[in-house]
């Protein structure tokens, strides 16, 4: 089979590349451009380890073929913090409150949360537990996940107020 | 779980995709959001040597409200359902249903066109396409036909859709001004398909049901319209008994398979407590 | 060098974030930015990739295996089956149960997802295209599924290669199905207890096939070098040092040319203790090509093949006295062991911990025996998130203490109150052999049932249930109170060994001459935050802040010899060696202070960072000013440097306890169940981050939340497994988890350096007895039992239904 030329935005950086069609966006993420950061959980699209932002949208990449996401702008957990270095209040926030064990569900987990808070800046405890329904820990029981979005939606609302 | 080889097609019209359906015949496989055929590729349960995408064909992503008269896109997405509140005034039930299906990520891909053309009998859409009685359009090489939602389930993963067809838009008229409708969907967990799910819309007369339509998922091979179970409700002032015996006959058109939700007798009665509690919910919401 | 700026006492504490500080986790940096280094991150030049054909069949006798096909498949480069390996004796490898497991199917198949071939080519893709070409003609065979027939006298035979072996790892064999017999206590004694008692409960409790399922599956990437002979294995292993070991027993690889690296793990709960045929293979593999192979199994695979844990049968007795006072136990398990016994239990332990099962409770007599038995499913028997066969003890207990509770009419809270071993009795001697070091049941159980307020609830629950019964409601309430006592920190050489390897465990730790650190363990974290725990230990008892600390475990090349992370033992075991050689450093430094201060050592106290001459303490040096002194200057009859270690052989196991309250509302025409609360009293001995120990228990809750609502890994009659996908196999999300609410009491482990006891996995041994106690509550009044496991929404109705509380 042909491969197909791909153009892509990844964490802000222009990349062309060419791909056999059927490779999972998540492997040509992770093989071919080293960003090791979404992983693959379950294959089947219920884990949510390997979330990442496409076009302002989260989705699991494990389910998402490489010519699907040709043209379109992808950030990974590796480019949510500020290109100076600066941790994004998510990454602070799960620190902080001790939102992550293994660490293998991470940033799919903050990719999602990345996207939550723009969707809904403040969302209610509720919210916050719908809203990463897609993504599963087995460490935390999710309550210091939520704690810490709870935390990291003030910060942001905040700021943004200062600003 | 590796999915096999295919060619990539990704076509910006209409025509074009038609015309690469027909010229490349039963090896080819169109993905809209791709979370029902991507898992079955990647089990290689399906192998198409073409997949054409139809994300490009910018004529299925529209969504129209005109007089009375609701057109979705085949390729609009159930985040784009939620998020409409055009849509969530004239038919509330589109938001409540798309917020029970999957995930907030798999909602962002997961289209109507897919949800309710892959014939999937967990799919939560074909029971509200059948309460609503809707319309779906499919083109072919040889033109567009209609063909009724009531009229589309033959059995599971098998419609009325021809290989080289594409169903590109779902029409519906928007239910009365002051409907009540409901989708209450029992599940193992959060996003899971339906144990059983049953969608309602009334309207009320007073005190007395004036139009009723029930639809049920996952409870037999293709979503069911409880046609009778409906007509009981008419004329009634909705008392338990009458409500009761809507569920009753509800149950009695299902025929769930037994599986990790439960067996079958279970998923039946589950079947008549969803009809219930949607009845409930939709008389309640109601004027 | 002496520290300009003078800070008070409580400041120079607080710098340190040793015990009890709730220190910010350093691993965190690297996992949040997705920096973290998992096995299937990692790449080297020229890796291959390898992917298994598995049988389809649970049972099947293989006629032939044809490869060409699959050898055609571009980048497809080779394609391993049993008869290569044979040549290498390596077609079958041992467990750690002392059986053999077939690394690739030689000659049958005996459950489905079992290796037959393992195809090596460029990717993984046209690894996986390979894979589809193997073809192989099998020929079925009758499938046993249930372990309560598989010592039936007609029941196939499963284990050929073994067949004429009827002597086996534990005692002789009865049946060709069976593996073992093992028994413990006073058989004699308690059927007299038994048949003196005024009341005797029965009951048959299984506790189903689960899965751990960590979010990262198993994994590895073996790289033999040829050059210069080295293998070097990277891959998710929770015992590294015991992988090596086992490794070259098996390879006949010297040991010193293989290297085992653990890198970042994506959780464990006993999925990466066991070897699997993965890492064998991808060994070879490389050792053929001489190229590194990765091998990285899918969630089905990971489902279907690696390491299931319980599928315990457990007939429970208890005697008693008519006020509830428990005089016998007596416990017989049927255990399901799948195809190959591949336990993870200490070797002379085949039922492992499973003795614990007198639970918290001062029973004279008891006795306990367990059948283990071969069947056509997948081999493992892990601790998932519990130490060996422990959490299976602890729910039979709190199930059956519960059961007698109601045979009696007694409160479940009140009949626990009357049996607890009291505070005076400890150490406590039980009647099946283990010396309890310590507890305090009765302070913890009562702050649990004050914190709830017990009584309230009762009050509520009887108003619930007279509402329901007028037909007011359709929702009854269930409370479920659970008591355990842990067994962990395996263990004292005298007695635990796995593969003849003494479970003690180790701690290196050198300073520098700066005055940081670092230490290397012989244990492995997996999301327990070692990095940052251990390095707490060593800062309390070395006075080195614990940011100066650099902690390292995972590298059999520099970690000392330990046998890793599982069972809840790093604190117990490897902790202690952390505090041991935390102070052998001290002495020395004392030695060196007393040389710097011109005063006899006898003449110094430790105090939080320094030594200080007593009465005097002006005059000091810090650890930081003795450790530069340890490198630069002459110190008459001592050593240069400052580094010390230690392996720790304990002399006991510690007993972690905890008080478990759960409260649910079940929907009786729909079996849903809400967890409305859960309180969890845990008293893990000296707690060393409190953060820590609450994100495990949080984490150990929703564990035992999935296995009592949903987890189940069943067969059908042929052999089938159901539901190996994370759309069957039950996570709770976010919505189906409540908050938790956690709480503890400290009662120190007496002969543990620091006193502390391991949590990790308590709340797995706890919650699952406590929520399902709490479901079984729910319809205590409307004569339920028992009914077995999951509590899933099917089953919760038809128990419901044979009440009669359904239409």
């Amino acid at each position: 089979m042909s491969e197909i030329n791909i153009n892509m935005t990844v964490n802000g950086q222009k990349i062309e590349a060419s791909a056999d069609p059927r490779t999972l966006l998540i492997h040509f993420l992770r093989e071919d451009q080293n960003l090791t950061g979404p992983h693959i959980g379950c294959d089947t699209s219920h884990c949510g380890a390997c979330t990442v932002d496409m076009n302002g949208m989260s989705v699991k990449a494990c389910t998402v073929f490489v010519g699907q996401a040709n043209g379109a702008d992808i950030v990974t957990i590796e480019g949510i913090a500020q290109a100076d270095g600066t941790l994004h209040a998510l990454q602070e926030a799960f620190r902080q409150h001790h939102g992550l064990q293994c660490g293998f569900c991470t940033p799919g987990m903050i990719t999602r949360a990345y996207r939550l808070l723009q969707e809904n800046p403040s969302p209610t405890e509720e919210e916050i537990r719908y809203g990463i329904s897609g993504n599963l820990c087995r460490c935390t029981g999710y309550q210091n996940i939520v704690k810490a979005i709870q935390v990291a939606a003030e910060e942001l609302s905040v700021k943004e107020a200062a600003e | 779980m590796i999915p096999g080889s295919f060619e990539y097609h990704r076509p910006s019209s209409l025509a074009d995709a038609v015309g690469l359906l027909s010229s490349l015949g039963d090896d080819a496989l169109l993905v809209a959001g791709g979370h029902s055929l991507i898992p079955m590729m990647k089990f290689r349960m399906a192998v198409p040597e073409h997949l054409v995408d139809l994300q490009d064909v910018k004529s299925l992503k529209s969504i129209s409200l005109d007089s009375g008269q609701i057109s979705l896109g085949a390729m609009v997405t159930q985040a784009e359902i939620i998020l409409s509140d055009e849509l969530h005034v004239a038919c509330p039930i589109l938001r409540e249903v798309s917020y029970q299906i999957a995930d907030p990520q798999i909602r962002n891909l997961g289209t109507i066109g897919g949800n309710v053309a892959n014939g999937d009998p967990g799919n939560d859409m074909p029971a509200i396409m059948q309460v609503l009685d809707a319309t779906y359009i499919l083109t072919g090489p040889d033109g567009e036909r209609e063909i009724a939602a009531r009229e589309f389930y033959e059995s599971a993963f098998f419609t009325a859709r021809q290989d080289n067809e594409i169903l590109t838009t779902i029409r519906f008229a928007a239910p009365a001004a002051g409907h009540g409708s409901s989708y209450v969907k029992q599940k193992r967990k959060i996003g899971d398909y339906a144990t059983a799910a049953a969608a309602v819309i009334v309207t009320m007369s007073g005190d007395t049901c004036a139009s009723a339509s029930i639809g049920l998922t996952n409870v037999a091979d293709t979503p069911l319209w409880a046609e009778n179970a409906a007509s009981l409700l008419v004329g009634s002032s909705l008392d338990g008994e009458t409500i009761k015996a809507a569920a009753d006959a509800a149950k009695a058109i299902t025929d769930p398979a037994d599986d990790g939700r439960g067996p079958k007798d279970y998923r039946t009665h589950i079947a008549g407590i969803m009809v219930q509690r949607a009845i409930a919910n939709a008389v309640d919401r109601a004027k | 060098m002496n520290d300009q700026t003078p800070i008070s006492r409580e400041e120079r504490i607080e710098k340190l974030q040793g015990l009890g500080s709730s220190r910010k986790r350093v691993e965190d940096a690297r996992f949040t930015q997705g920096a973290g280094n998992y096995v299937d991150d990692i790449k080297l030049p020229g890796m291959l990739f390898g992917d298994f054909v598995r049988s389809p069949y649970g049972h099947a006798r293989i006629k032939s295996i044809k490869t060409e096909a699959a050898l055609a498949v571009p980048g497809v480069l080779a394609v391993i089956t049993a008869e290569d390996l044979k040549p290498l004796n390596l077609h079958y490898m041992p467990t750690l149960a002392g059986d053999v497991q077939a690394v690739l199917a030689d000659e049958k198949v005996l459950f489905q997802g079992q290796e037959v071939a393992f195809v090596v080519a460029t990717d993984r893709y046209a690894a996986a295209d390979g894979v589809e070409l193997v073809e192989v003609d099998y020929e079925g065979l009758p499938v046993i599924n249930d372990a309560f027939k598989a010592m039936d006298d007609n029941a196939p035979l499963l284990r050929e290669d073994i067949k004429d072996k009827m002597e086996g790892a534990h005692g002789p064999r009865k049946h060709h199905n069976h593996i073992f017999s093992w028994e413990e206590g006073d058989k004699k004694g308690t059927e007299k207890a038994l048949a003196d008692a005024d009341v005797v409960v029965e009951e048959l409790i299984t506790y189903q096939r689960v899965h751990p399922c960590p979010l990262e599956t198993c994994g590895c990437v073996a790289s033999m070098d040829k050059i210069n002979g080295k293998l070097t294995l990277w891959g998710t292993f929770q015992a590294p040092h015991a992988v090596r070991t086992v490794a070259s027993l098996i390879t006949n690889i010297a040991e010193h040319n293989i290297r085992v690296i653990s890198p970042d793990i994506g959780g464990g709960f006993g999925n990466k203790v066991g070897v699997y045929p993965g890492y064998i293979c991808a060994a070879v593999a490389s050792i053929v090509t001489g190229k590194p192979v990765k091998w990285v199994e899918d969630r089905i695979e990971n489902l279907s093949a690696t390491a299931f844990a319980r599928d315990y049968h457990m007939t429970g007795k208890i005697a008693a006295t008519k006020d509830g006072k428990i005089t016998g136990l007596s416990a017989h398990v049927l255990a399901d062991h799948g195809a190959f016994d591949a336990c993870a239990d200490p070797t002379k332990f085949p039922a492992g911990f499973f003795s614990i099962v007198t639970g918290s409770y001062d029973i004279p007599v008891a006795y306990c025996g367990v059948d283990g038995v071969y069947t056509n499913k997948a081999p493992g028997g892990v601790a998932y998130r519990c130490s060996f066969r422990v959490t299976e003890a602890a729910y039979l207990i709190e199930r059956m203490i519960d059961i007698l509770a109601r045979k009696l009419d007694m409160d479940p809270a009140e009949i626990r109150l009357k049996n607890f071993i009291k505070k005076e009795q400890f150490p406590y001697n039980s009647a099946l052999g283990w010396e309890y070091d310590s507890g305090d049941y009765h302070t913890a159980m009562d702050k649990a049932l004050a914190s709830v307020d017990y009584n309230a609830l009762r009050a509520e629950q009887e108003e619930n249930r007279a509402a329901f019964d007028r037909g007011e409601t359709r929702n009854l309430m269930g409370i479920g109170v659970a008591f355990f006592t842990e067994i962990v920190g395996a263990g004292p050489v005298k007695n635990c060994d796995i593969l003849g390897l003494g479970m003690f465990d180790s701690c290196e730790i050198r300073i520098h001459p700066t005055g940081s650190a670092i230490a290397r363990l012989g244990t492995i974290s997996q999301g327990q935050g070692h990095a940052t725990t251990f390095a707490q230990i060593v800062a309390s008892e070395i006075g080195i802040p614990a940011e100066d600390i650099t902690l390292e475990e995972g590298d059999t090349d520099t970690a000392p010899y330990g046998l890793g992370t599982y069972g809840s033992r790093s604190t117990p075991v490897a902790g202690a060696a952390t505090a041991m050689a935390g102070r052998k450093i001290r002495a020395k430094a004392q030695m060196i202070a007393a040389y710097l201060l011109e005063v006899h050592e006898g003449d110094l106290e430790w105090d939080v960072d320094r030594f200080q001459v007593k009465g005097n303490p002006e005059a000091h040096k810090t650890m930081k000013e003795i450790a530069f002194a340890s490198y630069n200057q002459a110190i008459p009859g001592l050593e240069p440097g400052l580094e010390a270690v230690s392996y720790y052989d304990p002399p006991n196991m510690t007993y972690p306890f905890g008080a478990y309250i759960g409260v649910v509302d079940i929907d009786v025409d729909t079996g849903v169940v809400d967890v409305r609360s859960f309180y969890a009293l845990d008293d893990c001995g000296t707690r060393i981050n409190p953060m820590i120990i609450e994100g495990q228990v949080h984490g150990g809750l929703t564990e035992s939340l999935a296995i009592v609502m949903g987890q189940d890994i069943s067969y059908d009659e042929t052999g089938n497994i159901k539901g190996a996908t994370l759309m069957d196999y039950f996570l709770p999300t976010a919505v189906e988890t409540p908050n938790w609410e956690t709480d503890f009491t400290t009662t120190p482990s007496p002969h543990h350096p620091i006193g502390a006891k391991g949590v990790g996995e308590s709340p797995n041994v706890g919650g699952v007895p406590a929520l399902s106690n709490a479901v079984h509550d729910a319809f205590a009044h409307k004569g339920l039992t028992h009914t077995q496991m999951p509590h899933d929404h099917w089953r919760i109705w038809k128990t419901a239904q044979k009440l009669g509380l359904t239409d």
